[in-house]
């Protein structure tokens, strides 16, 4: 048995109430967890002795629109005295809040307050939850998969008001967003779609 | 008795964002209580740019650029989490002299950084001279950059399946002549610090680092090793060729900026001694990977073979496909580790590429760290967290 599946079974015979679900892919393991359980996994993966992640690495969203749960919050830890690594997942919507884990590791402060920023999702307990990296005033969330690559503003200097100006973006040529991907390879053939089609409906 | 207006006064001051120790574009909002620091209010994202939405947008060989324009003291070493991570989720085997090319341009990254940071924290605690001679070093290996992609900063010089170009043998007889007469510049900058009063009494006892804070912080690279940890990741999770390769793991016992900085500069002998051996071991053979998935073909192919046409033609029009899945890569950058967490849907762009930057793990501590510090300290604080903004703001 491998060092990761040993700690899968591991985890599910301490935090298994929390778990939803473990995958081993690519020599990684991930497990994705309860939102309301969040932080007593948190202190277990820090605190437990054949765990000891007291490292927090990163934090980051990831947008699925197509969800019932829009966001994906990924957590990844390091273990530096045991070298091995973990990533942890919950789901969340868009009208729902996540536990902030920054009373357990203080690194999570800017890693919630930039998912904040670029994805809207909220931690519930943050000190001081402001946006980080866009502009003072900015409306949006970047990084969100509807928001649009040109983004809604720009700005200038404007010589009659000698002052910074924001102005609705105008492009001279309307943005185009190539999609190359070809029905070659890796993509399906479009006749054999229409052809599979047809067959399920008869 | 004493005046109520000054008893008590306190100051919120401004630090950048066009500071010359602010190491780029940092606002500081300070509170201060005297000279003393009470608060520190990090304002970041002057450079934003976009990159993880810009890269969403991009093919993988058109995103690989932006990682040049990340940590734009070391470029190269971004590129290579990016081809790493590309690498290990498309299960695409990188040839051997690849390999030791992708070490080998790693460590002069590491020295191009390094020289850099440390030079400057001397500039910010006062000493003028060592980044006269550190940058007439940085300059020396920019020419090397140069003579293997032709540009001296934004290489894009890594790619998935390999490197671009082969190096000429003269490239390295001359990387390897300039491994000779650099440690001597090294003791030079040395003699100038090690023992300088000045520097010592600005740097040591500064920004102490225990070996707790460094984890709760989420610290990493020197950041770590400064504080007593041999954490390397070069050699918990060797990639590529480090596990075949000695070298030694520089670690600090104090953890402040003194010891930071003795450990970079340990790092840059190491880094030589890593070179050193990548060109001596350096196997012949292609330097990417040749089934003309993932990389073009050459352009004496083309003329050839329509296979080979073909080939061309797709991979820059379309791009090659990765997988659907998820990894996470992290390598030991010169100033901690560099993560790219890279989600796939199974085509030809990312569907969500994630940059892990140390330096904003570290500069978020800001506040920690110079709380009961002095204002002039600040500045040194700034010098040893090795902060730049291209990572930090991305």
């Amino acid at each position: 048995m491998s060092k990761l599946q040993e700690m899968d079974t591991y985890l599910t015979g301490k935090i298994g109430d929390a778990l939803i679900g473990s995958t081993i892919t690519n020599g990684e393991l991930a497990i994705e967890i309860h939102r309301d359980q969040l932080l007593t996994v948190l202190g277990f993966l820090r605190d437990d002795v054949k765990c000891r992640f007291s490292t927090l690495v990163d934090i980051c969203g990831v947008d699925y629109p197509g969800r019932s749960a829009r966001f994906e919050v990924v957590y990844h830890f390091l273990s530096m005295y045991c070298n091995h690594r973990i990533r942890l997942k919950v789901m969340v919507d868009e009208d729902e809040v996540v536990p902030s884990a920054v009373s357990v590791y203080p690194a999570a402060d800017w890693y919630e307050r930039e998912a904040f920023d670029m994805f809207g999702i909220v931690f519930s307990g943050h000190p001081d939850l402001r946006r980080l990296l866009t502009d003072y005033g900015f409306t949006g969330h970047p990084l969100r998969k509807d928001f649009p690559l040109s983004g809604h503003v720009e700005c200038r200097y404007d010589e009659q008001q000698k002052r910074v100006i924001y102005e609705p973006v105008s492009l001279p040529q309307e943005f185009r967003s190539f999609d190359n991907l070809s029905p070659w390879e890796g993509a399906k053939y479009a006749a054999e779609e229409a052809a599979k089609g047809e067959a399920e409906n008869g | 008795m004493a005046d109520p207006q000054t008893e008590k006064r306190k100051f919120t001051i401004n630090f950048g964002p066009q500071h010359p120790a602010a190491h780029g574009v940092l606002r500081l909002i300070l509170d201060l209580d005297g000279e003393v620091v009470e608060r520190v209010d990090p304002h970041i994202g002057l450079l934003h740019r976009g990159t993880e939405k810009l890269i969403e947008h991009k093919t993988y060989i058109q995103a690989m650029p932006y990682f040049d324009r990340l940590d734009y003291v070391a470029p190269m070493n971004q590129e290579h989490a990016f081809c790493l991570a590309i690498e290990r989720l498309a299960d695409i085997e990188v040839p051997r002299r690849a390999q030791y090319i992708r070490v080998l341009y790693s460590e002069i990254g590491r020295i191009l950084s390094h020289l850099l940071n440390v030079t400057t924290q001397a500039m910010d605690v006062g000493a003028l001279t060592p980044p006269l001679w550190g940058f007439e070093e940085r300059e020396k290996l920019m020419v090397f950059y140069e003579r293997a992609c032709g540009a001296r900063l934004h290489a894009a010089y890594f790619r998935p399946g390999g490197v671009h170009q082969d190096l000429p043998q003269d490239l390295l007889d001359d990387i390897g002549a300039w491994c000779k007469t650099f440690p001597a510049v090294l003791k030079d900058i040395e003699g100038l610090l090690d023992n300088n009063r000045i520097f010592k009494q600005r740097n040591c006892d500064i920004g102490v680092i225990s070996e707790q804070d460094a984890l709760d912080w989420g610290f990493s690279g020197v950041m770590v090793r400064g504080s007593g940890m041999a954490w390397d990741i070069r050699r918990a999770e060797p990639y590529e060729v480090y596990s075949e390769l000695d070298f030694e793991i520089a670690i600090g016992k104090h953890g402040d900026c003194y010891d930071r900085y003795l450990v970079r500069m340990e790092e840059m002998r190491q880094s030589i001694h890593i070179i050193e051996q990548c060109i001596a071991k350096m196997p012949k053979g292609p330097v990417m990977e040749t089934s003309g998935k993932v990389a073009p073909p050459k352009r004496a192919e083309m003329k050839q073979s329509m296979e080979a046409l073909i080939h061309h033609f797709k991979l820059f029009t379309e791009g090659f496909h990765v997988p659907k899945g998820e990894i996470y890569v992290a390598i030991e950058a010169p100033k901690g580790e560099f993560g790219v967490f890279l989600v796939s849907d199974g085509g030809n762009k990312p569907y969500r590429c994630k940059i892990k930057a140390p330096g904003f793990a570290h500069l978020q501590a800001m506040d920690f760290m110079s709380k009961g510090h002095m204002l002039a300290d600040v500045s040194a604080l700034i010098g040893t967290l090795d902060v730049v903004f291209g990572e930090i703001d991305r």
